[in-house]
């Protein structure tokens, strides 16, 4: 800029557009450091109340399944494996369905218009509130579960995952519902990878005289799978952290059982279940099983994000 | 020039605005009533919250706000000094009462029973022997059609499928006085799963609140929990007639209730106490006080002397409502025992 344009009211007006931006600066600043504060305060204030727990049981917490407030004994296995167990279920199911409605609705099967409508009802699934699945669960997959477990536990019972008695509440009726609670997040992600696959690629493929089926299963799913991969740990990080419908529907038993119809507990319900009543050393351990679950949580996460990143620069490279 | 002008001018109008708002707050708070803040138990919430109703009426320049957050929370709150008045179903142990440094006053204030509600299309009077239904939550007993069930319910077709036994996931006044009678009768359940109010159970599953538990009964069929009995009322649920010490059958009705709390025998200074297993032929057999938390020593005079007058209404013109809303009014006895008490808070 030259000097003699600074008293111009141009120069003026760039100038004020600079300060502004240098305030916006700073602004953004101030909310993304306020950001990473925030979560190394939550650590902080879990940790802080965790310690006497941390310090006295180490890691032998979550080897322990026995959860006695009353005796003051605090195992965290069986809920560790509950969180676990209930989202590989959820994702067991879902993962395929989602799969589906991805390439169903990346594919041109349908015309533009409906694909849109199907995108966005899959998608609106993600604004139902937690405990409105937790409602449906009650009024809808409890009857179901307990009526097609009882025939399951009568003619498959010898094999342990299906041993009676079938509870309503129970890990199958929880996981089913996860299931669909974590479809929304499998299909918007798959899709997206899907439909990014260059058509190149699909042109070449039929070139060579794949069909069409051909060349979804060995070009573009292989193609976008890295995306896949990424929508599915995602997905698990979602089911994990799942706190409301679960703890409505899953049956909150401390106890380790094998079977899918019988009640089992998670994390996120042993907290909101417990933490308003908790007492002395039971907050410690709520508090240590809290840690458990957001770092188990954030590591998921942050796997999530890292294959997504990946694979976004591998379909780079393919453009 | 005007986008120069235009920011003071809405600072000053807010400025003036905001003014204006804090001095209406201060005027509003300066000329407040006394204000009484309690918490605690879920169980006497709807009573209490009546009693609120009914004392504002009447005494408008009196602000009461009773937040059923549970017993526990309840102690926490009255013990960090947060608020006027707390509420438990389990009283408070001597170690709790030793952590709050203006001293406690236990009030017994009213009164309930629990019972055990079950889903059984077709079995309306379910009679429970106490082999039954400790055996039932000790998970023992896992059909319907088992012979203990049997026994005592001749004519009734029990189905032959299992038991669901609903209990609760949270610490709660409910599951204390449970257990307590339990452990009472049964050194079997006192060894294995013991008094508190947050057990192991060793079967079933679990629910957040009376209401909770309520919702896990109405939708497992085949299920038996045990609720306070105004849940089980409120929700039409068929209760069980449980067997007493005497060896009788008794449903809980508010004659059978208060016929087991007047068996309670208070230590001489302090009214903390639980019938946990009543001995008479009339009594039912599960029974309890719920408790107001008062300070012995309030910081604030017109506090205390607010306190006192509320409670003083709940604990003589407030009882009549009990009934109604599911609870047993207190003995006279107690009722007397607890005014004397209350007479001593200062």
């Amino acid at each position: 800029m030259a000097s003699g344009e600074r008293t111009s009211p141009a120069g003026n007006k760039m100038r004020k557009i600079k300060r502004r931006l240098d305030l916006f600066m700073v602004l953004t600043w101030v909310a993304s450091i306020a950001a990473v504060v925030t979560l190394l305060w939550i650590l902080e204030s879990i940790v802080t109340p965790a310690w006497p727990v941390i310090q006295h049981t180490g890691l032998s917490f979550f080897a322990s399944a026995v959860w006695d407030v009353n005796r003051d004994r605090y195992g965290a296995l069986p809920f560790l494996i509950g969180t676990a167990v209930s989202s590989l279920i959820a994702l067991i199911i879902a993962l395929p369905l989602g799969l589906f409605i991805a390439l169903f609705l990346s594919e041109n099967f349908l015309p533009l218009g409906v694909r849109h409508a199907i995108r966005f009802v899959v998608e609106l699934l993600a604004a139902i509130p937690s405990v409105v699945y937790g409602l449906w669960g009650i009024a809808v997959v409890i009857p179901l579960v307990q009526h097609f477990g009882g025939y399951l536990s009568d003619y498959l019972g010898f094999i342990p995952l299906f041993s009676g008695p079938a509870t309503g509440n129970s890990m199958l009726t929880a996981s089913l519902v996860l299931a669909i609670m974590v479809l929304p997040t499998i299909t918007a992600i798959s899709r997206t990878a899907l439909v990014a696959v260059p058509p190149t690629l699909r042109e070449g493929s039929y070139a060579v005289g794949a069909t069409r089926w051909e060349t979804i299963f060995r070009v573009l799913l292989p193609t976008a799978a890295p995306g896949i991969v990424a929508a599915t740990i995602l997905a698990f990080g979602r089911a994990m952290g799942e706190t409301m419908a679960v703890a409505m529907l899953i049956g909150n038993s401390p106890r380790l059982s094998w079977s899918l119809l019988s009640p089992a507990g998670t994390l996120a319900g042993l907290l909101a279940n417990q933490f308003g009543e908790a007492q002395g050393l039971q907050i410690s351990a709520l508090m240590y099983a809290a840690l458990a679950l957001v770092v188990l949580t954030l590591f998921v996460n942050m796997a999530g994000e890292a294959v997504l990143r990946r694979a976004e620069k591998a379909t780079a490279g393919i453009r | 020039m005007e986008g120069k002008l235009l920011p003071m001018k809405t600072s000053k109008v807010s400025f003036l605005f905001l003014g204006a708002l804090v001095t209406q707050l201060v005027s509003w708070s300066a000329s407040a009533a006394t204000q009484l803040q309690g918490a605690g138990a879920t169980f006497p919430a709807p009573l209490y919250q009546r009693w609120i109703a009914e004392y504002s009426k009447a005494n408008p320049d009196v602000q009461i706000n009773y937040q059923g957050v549970g017993s526990g929370a309840g102690i926490k709150q009255f013990t960090q000094n947060l608020v006027s008045f707390g509420a438990s179903d389990a009283a408070m142990t001597d170690k709790e009462i030793a952590a709050v440094k203006q001293g406690v006053m236990l009030i017994p204030a009213t009164a309930g029973s629990i019972v055990l509600a079950y889903n059984l299309p077709g079995v309306d009077n379910l009679k429970l022997s106490r082999e039954a239904y400790v055996g039932i939550f000790l998970g023992k007993i896992a059909k319907w059609n088992d012979p203990a069930i049997a026994k005592t319910n001749e004519g009734v077709n029990l189905p032959n499928s299992p038991i669901t036994v609903c209990t609760r996931s949270d610490g709660s006044g409910t599951t204390f006085v449970f257990t307590k009678h339990l452990s009472a009768i049964s050194p079997e359940f006192k060894d294995k799963v013991g008094e508190g109010t947050s057990v192991t159970w060793p079967t079933g599953v679990a629910g957040k609140g009376n209401d909770g538990v309520t919702a896990l009964i109405k939708q497992n069929r085949g299920a038996i929990g045990y609720v306070e009995y105004g849940y089980a009322i409120h929700n039409k649920l068929p209760f069980a007639t449980l067997q007493n010490k005497a060896g009788e059958f008794v449903t809980a009705t508010t004659a059978s209730e208060e016929a087991a709390l007047a068996t309670t025998q208070f230590p001489p200074n302090l009214l903390r106490a639980w019938p946990s297993d009543p001995d008479c032929k009339e009594c039912y057999p599960i029974a309890t006080f719920t408790w107001l938390l008062l300070y012995q020593k309030y910081d604030n005079a017109q506090t205390a002397e607010a306190v006192k007058k509320f409670v003083n209404f709940g604990l003589t013109d407030g009882q009549k409502f009990s009934e109604e809303l599911g609870y047993i009014p207190l003995p006279k006895a107690v009722a007397d025992k607890s005014l004397e008490v209350l007479k001593t808070v200062q």
